[in-house]
């Protein structure tokens, strides 16, 4: 996983309530077995026709945002499925950073796993932050994991809450498995007393 | 000691801590993993790489579902890439030594009916799946929600899961149901009551006489959906219909055991007085059957009900998204109901794939015949449901009707094996998704119960089950 500290540029303005899972990676595309190359086909129902050939009307489409490394969306952000390929595809695309007033549970976990980094603020300057998106090439947005700010193409900043976790986690690029095992002991000790206090949960499957 | 009034949800979730991380997250042990061939492939190839193994084989189960084809398994799978994913997980489940249930063992089924048929799915137990409609398992009282792929990896490897500790939301749902009114049509009125995010963050309890004395399958179907209502899990206090329903299945505790953990199940309900961050309640006879109209879950009416204006909606945003959802949908708004004709319906899902539900579409088909046009799919959930069903004579009844009956999966659901929508085509499907091309690129869905899939096959178009009388 990339380590994340700062994301400079312009972001995509994508102003839709509930963004999907489906939509953001349609289930045909579910079958690879690799993390990698779901990026051609983020967004496919919308970026491109029934023909194959790109839609000129969709964001990503367009000059200003074909390399966008920022989306800001309407509330409710990944809702649907627990498919990572969600936040695979995204990565694959080049987004590092999602502005939107809300995101569906699952989603948001998954994506922090990816390096990608959700800010979630208030409708009201999401709108703000949406004008400025719609702006294109002449105003970029700089996210800063560090200081938790956004800095907008006037100069103004804007401050965002992070759990500190998910925050840690971008920022040195932890590997969680790894420090679940450092917790072994722990984990041998709840086993022993589950095992003694639910016998039945612990007969092997045939 | 005296403590504080918990939760059902709460109570799983004390016993499930191993302990408290330092910034608020808990790392939560878990009881049981059920693993399909579509996010997990990744999760194992991970573990390869950094050379671990699973944790524990034995409360890991494996079974395809998404890929299977339910017409002529003889013939394998022809598409390669589902046929890759599906022997992958094969591989995998006998590199690590997991138990599977592959397509020729009469077990296999989509993951969510299976857990509970098997008895794989127990009160009070943590259940997780790299699906998001592993809620269904709360129907047995469990704390059972849906995760990514990296947190199969994490589950395989360490058994556990770092999380942050979600709300109490109580759903109360008290009277009586009307005529032709199913759990569908109730989960279908929460949606449409608290909206698609209404849950976000919340452990949803369903609640009230209603719950009380449905089904054991019934409640799967409530529960199933709570990831639409935004909810990553939902649950139902165990009762005695759900010992009745658990007793004597495969991987239920058996004699002595049984006694033992019985005992222990009927401590989890919520005590009195247990606090709850939001309630929401619903008057049992206000709900009538229901349809959606759109691409949300949360876009219910009455089957006696028209197409909404986006007009009357105030919010902008969200009357833009009533206005996509039209045009995807190609409906205009005024239009009845019952005006919707349809080119397909599909019964099956995760939702709607039980023996329960195959009996109601049976009730309803009996003596009748689909509309000429229509394409009707039957799918049951697992190998036993159909087995099941062909000894109740339900596939006779379904097949005289006109309507196909197939092999288990997942199927029509999410269009991940051959049967599909083409563009344009509109169906009746009792799945818990309406999402844009959910059924196949450019596909159309209107989500209802079995009973009302049955009725809009036989209409040729949308139609209330209670006039067919």
């Amino acid at each position: 996983m990339d380590k994340f500290t700062t994301v400079t540029g312009v972001a995509a303005p994508l102003p839709t309530i509930n963004v999907d899972t489906d939509m953001i990676i349609p289930a045909r595309f579910l079958k690879t077995i690799q993390r990698k190359g779901l990026g051609k086909n983020l967004f496919d129902a919308q970026r491109y026709k029934p023909d194959g050939t790109e839609n000129p009307d969709f964001v990503l489409n367009k000059p200003a945002y074909r390399k966008a490394q920022i989306l800001v969306a309407g509330p409710n952000f990944g809702c649907g499925s627990s498919r990572e390929h969600a936040p695979w595809a995204l990565q694959d695309f080049g987004i590092r950073v999602v502005i939107a007033p809300s995101f569906a549970d699952i989603f948001y976990g998954n994506s922090f796993k990816n390096g990608i980094l959700l800010i979630a603020l208030p409708q009201e300057i999401c709108d703000q932050l949406m004008d400025d998106a719609k702006k294109g090439a002449n105003a970029r947005l700089t996210v800063d994991l560090e200081t938790q700010t956004i800095t907008r193409p006037d100069g103004s900043v804007v401050k965002f809450d992070i759990d500190p976790f998910r925050r840690e986690a971008l920022i040195d690029g932890i590997d969680e498995i790894g420090l679940t095992e450092q917790k072994r002991v722990e984990i041998g000790a709840f086993e022993d007393k589950a095992r003694a206090a639910q016998p039945w949960l612990w007969v092997p499957a045939r | 000691m005296a403590t504080k009034p918990r939760t059902l949800f709460d109570k799983i979730w004390d016993s499930h801590l191993v302990e408290m991380q330092p910034d608020g997250t808990g790392l939560l042990y878990i009881d049981r993993h059920l693993v399909h061939e579509v996010t997990s492939p990744q999760a194992f190839e991970g573990l390869r790489v950094a050379h671990r193994k699973v944790h524990r084989p034995d409360a890991t189960i494996t079974v395809p579902d998404h890929n299977v084809p339910t017409s002529n398994r003889a013939g394998g799978i022809k598409d390669e890439e589902s046929r890759i994913q599906v022997e992958l997980l094969e591989r995998n489940a006998k590199e690590f030594g997991l138990t599977y249930f592959g397509m020729d063992d009469i077990r296999q089924g989509i993951v969510h009916i299976i857990g509970p048929e098997q008895g794989l799915t127990q009160p009070g137990m943590t259940i997780v799946c790299g699906d998001s409609h592993t809620a269904t398992h709360g129907a047995v009282g469990a704390l059972a929600f849906g995760i990514g792929t990296s947190e199969v990896e994490h589950v395989l490897a360490t058994q556990t899961l770092i999380q942050r500790r979600p709300k109490n939301m109580k759903v109360e749902v008290n009277g009586t149901l009307g005529l032709g009114v199913t759990p569908k049509d109730v989960i279908l009125a929460i949606i449409g009551k608290i909206g698609i995010a209404g849950g976000t963050g919340h452990v949803i309890e369903y609640t009230g006489d209603v719950f009380r004395r449905m089904s054991m399958e019934g409640r799967m179907t409530v529960c199933n959906m709570s990831i639409e209502g935004g909810a990553r899990a939902g649950l139902v206090a165990p009762d005695a219909i759900t010992f009745d329903y658990l007793k004597g299945r495969p991987y239920a505790p058996k004699a002595g055991a049984w006694e033992q953990a019985l005992a222990f199940w009927k401590t989890l309900p919520s005590d009195p007085g247990a606090h709850y961050d939001t309630t929401v309640s619903l008057d049992a006879a206000t709900i009538v059957p229901l349809v959606t109209w759109g691409n949300k879950p949360e876009h219910v009416v009455p089957i006696t009900g028209v197409i909404p204006n986006p007009d009357d909606e105030p919010d902008e945003e969200r009357r833009n998204g009533m206005r996509r959802a039209l045009d995807y949908m190609a409906l205009k708004p005024g239009t009845k109901m019952t005006d919707i004709a349809v080119d397909h319906v599909f019964i099956g899902s995760c939702t709607n794939g039980r023996i329960e539900d195959f009996r109601a579409a049976a009730a309803v088909a009996k003596g009748r015949k689909v509309a000429p046009g229509v394409r009707a799919m039957a799918v049951p959930g697992s190998g036993l449901v159909k087995h099941q069903a062909e000894e109740e004579g339900l596939d006779k009844i379904l097949l005289e009707a006109g309507f196909e009956w197939r092999e288990p999966g997942c199927s029509m659901c999410l269009a991940m094996n051959d049967d599909k929508l083409k563009p344009g085509e509109r169906c009746a499907s009792t799945s818990n998704r309406n999402f844009e091309g959910r059924q196949g690129p450019g596909g159309r869905t209107h989500l209802v119960s079995p009973a009302m899939a049955v009725a809009a096959a036989i209409a040729g178009k949308l139609a209330d089950v209670r006039q067919l009388g």
